[in-house]
């Protein structure tokens, strides 16, 4: 049963083959089993889930269900969620419960998913490891002594090892696409604004969007039909209608233009994944694609701009973190003034990562710096876009690699944040220009998943999915489990 | 390089207590990154346009109306320490 695809499962579901009861106790069994060493969870909804099991059970009954009624999937913790604890990875959140639902998590409920629980995560996603999560880290189900990428860490291994069926995940510097590269499944961040950032706990309100992680394209085609769309509650939000894309997936893709950055197969990027990646895009040919050397002038630059841009924005969205109205509160009283209690309160309840990138941000937005760092950023950010669009009148996708190895080993990377941060070299262009971007699991180094990563055009997510099913129709990556979850 | 009373200014700014004991580590690790991000003044932008955001577009606005119900009780459920529906902090007011 748990190897089978959302789309798969839908199909059980309404031929009434399988009941949203039986998925749902077959799913909450599997994480019993496997998560207390995978540590993806950081809260499971069993009783929740039961009940929304039973209610998609009397829609399926009735004939008011959808495609999506009673499937199961769990949501990365950094999307809020009524009622149910939501921590955003972060101690400063442990006791938090959310008053509301994010739009995301309100519109798939609506669908009539069944939420299993929420997922393990790099603090406040500020992380490519899922090793500054407040909860532990969490282990990569190809190899338990490797992590599962980040920060939406948790999703991606509850997926690889089929302990649920899809995912949630927010990406703003490759949080969704790097963690399913490296559990060898599918995962897609569209366009910046084509889903509702409400609810969604901020990290860099430019950057920040919400995306899925499955086992195959046509699955997140199904997902973001119901996720995408515009929300009033987003000032950012984009008012585009949204296409069907579980129906596009399915159509003929015509002639396709694929750019190739050449610079991003050069010594940064390890020989085994470039020689993986090299067969994929051949794959690519041989169902008419056509392949085209490009160039993008300034994505060296995009790690550097990143790191302005985002910690600038992160140390002004954390600022709300001071344990007055929710969060965590120092249970040391000395009797002192304000700024001490608002300073202990966020120094027991941030980790080390998130207060660099706090003290990363203060300080390229304070007097003198601004001009030369924050602005300066942001000319780049500029540069980096217009090399995308460029390239873009051309071809139809950009296309190259997801990371630049295979997962690496846990506390491997942990000592330099830099050698951390340069693990999103790949995936970071996209979210400064604001586009669309797809891994797509392509073959294995050493006995691990590699992800070849396509970047399209502003809301063309449609055309990227129907690449991604037309590649995938014809490998069977996606379909390779971790032998102890098969 | 950051020196150790830089960090301190900065955690002042940002409201962070940072101990003694994790300052030196906080300092050359934010040293390697001012030198990484550093990469950025190389550039020649004098002609280019800050983009603050990624799709260009304007800023939709709404009217100035109240659209949120009072739920206050439940928002404070949250709160480490509330009477009479009010916050409460350390004393602000002699």
């Amino acid at each position: 049963m748990h190897t089978r695809t959302l789309a798969q499962l839908s199909a059980d579901l309404r031929a009434r083959r399988l009941s949203a009861t039986e998925l749902t106790k077959h799913y909450l069994e599997r994480i019993a089993r496997h998560d207390t060493t995978l540590n993806a969870f950081i809260t499971v909804t069993r009783e929740q889930a039961l009940a929304a099991a039973a209610a998609a059970d009397k829609r399926l009954a009735n004939g008011t269900a959808t495609s999506l009624t009673g499937l199961p999937l769990a949501h990365k913790d950094i999307f809020c969620t009524a009622g149910v604890k939501t921590s955003c990875g972060s101690r400063m959140l442990d006791n938090f419960v959310a008053p509301y639902d994010a739009t995301v998590v309100e519109r798939l409920n609506a669908a009539g998913v069944v939420t299993l629980g929420k997922t393990n995560m790099d603090e406040f996603a500020m992380g490519s490891s899922n090793e500054t999560s407040f909860y532990g880290p969490v282990k990569n189900p190809w190899d338990h002594a490797l992590v599962p990428g980040g920060s939406s860490g948790g999703s991606a291994a509850a997926v690889a090892s089929r302990i649920v069926p899809a995912a949630t995940g927010t990406d703003t510097g490759g949080s969704i696409r790097q963690p399913a590269a490296l559990t060898g499944i599918t995962g897609i961040k569209p366009t910046y604004g084509r889903v509702s950032r409400y609810g969604m706990i901020a990290f860099a309100s430019s950057l920040d969007q919400a995306g899925v992680l499955t086992q195959t394209a046509e699955d997140a085609a199904l997902l973001l039909e119901a996720m995408a769309g515009f929300d009033e509650r987003d000032s950012t939000s984009l008012d585009e209608p949204v296409p069907q894309y579980s129906k596009i997936v399915n159509e003929p893709w015509g002639r396709i233009t694929i750019g190739v950055p050449e610079s991003f197969f050069d010594k940064g990027l390890d020989a085994d994944n470039a020689q993986t990646l090299r067969a994929a895009l051949k794959d690519f040919e041989k169902l008419g694609a056509t392949l085209k050397p490009i160039e993008l002038d300034y994505i060296h630059l995009s790690v550097p701009a990143y790191y302005v841009v985002a910690p600038a924005e992160a140390s002004s969205n954390l600022s709300r973190f001071d344990g007055v109205r929710f969060g965590h509160r120092s249970a040391a009283k000395p009797n002192d003034d304000l700024l001490a209690f608002y300073m202990r309160n966020r120094g027991e309840g941030f980790g080390a990562e998130v207060k660099r990138r706090i003290l990363t941000g203060t300080y390229v937005l304070s007097a003198g710096y601004f001009d030369a760092y924050y602005v300066q950023a942001q000319k780049v950010r500029k540069l980096v876009s217009d090399d995308f669009a460029r390239a873009f009148r051309d071809v139809d996708f950009v296309a190259g690699p997801t990371t630049p190895s295979p997962a690496f080993g846990l506390g491997q990377k942990t000592s330099d944040p830099i050698e951390m941060y340069l693990n999103d070299i790949y995936t970071i262009g996209a979210n400064l220009a604001g586009l669309p971007a797809m891994t797509l699991p392509c073959g294995f180094v050493r006995g691990l998943p590699v992800g070849l990563q396509l970047v399209a055009p502003p809301l063309h997510e449609a055309q990227l999915l129907k690449a991604g099913h037309h590649f995938q129709r014809a490998t069977d990556w996606h379909s390779r489990v971790p032998a102890s979850y098969a | 390089m950051l020196q150790p009373d830089d960090i301190r200014r900065l955690c002042r700014l940002a409201r962070l207590d940072v101990s003694d004991a994790e300052i030196a580590d906080v300092s050359a690790k934010l040293s390697s990154i001012v030198a990484m991000v550093d990469q950025l003044q190389a550039v020649d932008t004098a002609s280019v346009t800050p983009m603050a955001h990624p799709l260009d577009r304007p800023q939709r606005l709404r009217s100035d109306v109240v659209t949120d119900a009072d739920r206050h009780e439940l928002y404070q459920r949250n709160a480490a320490s509330v009477e009479r529906d009010l916050y409460l902090v350390p004393k602000v007011i002699e």
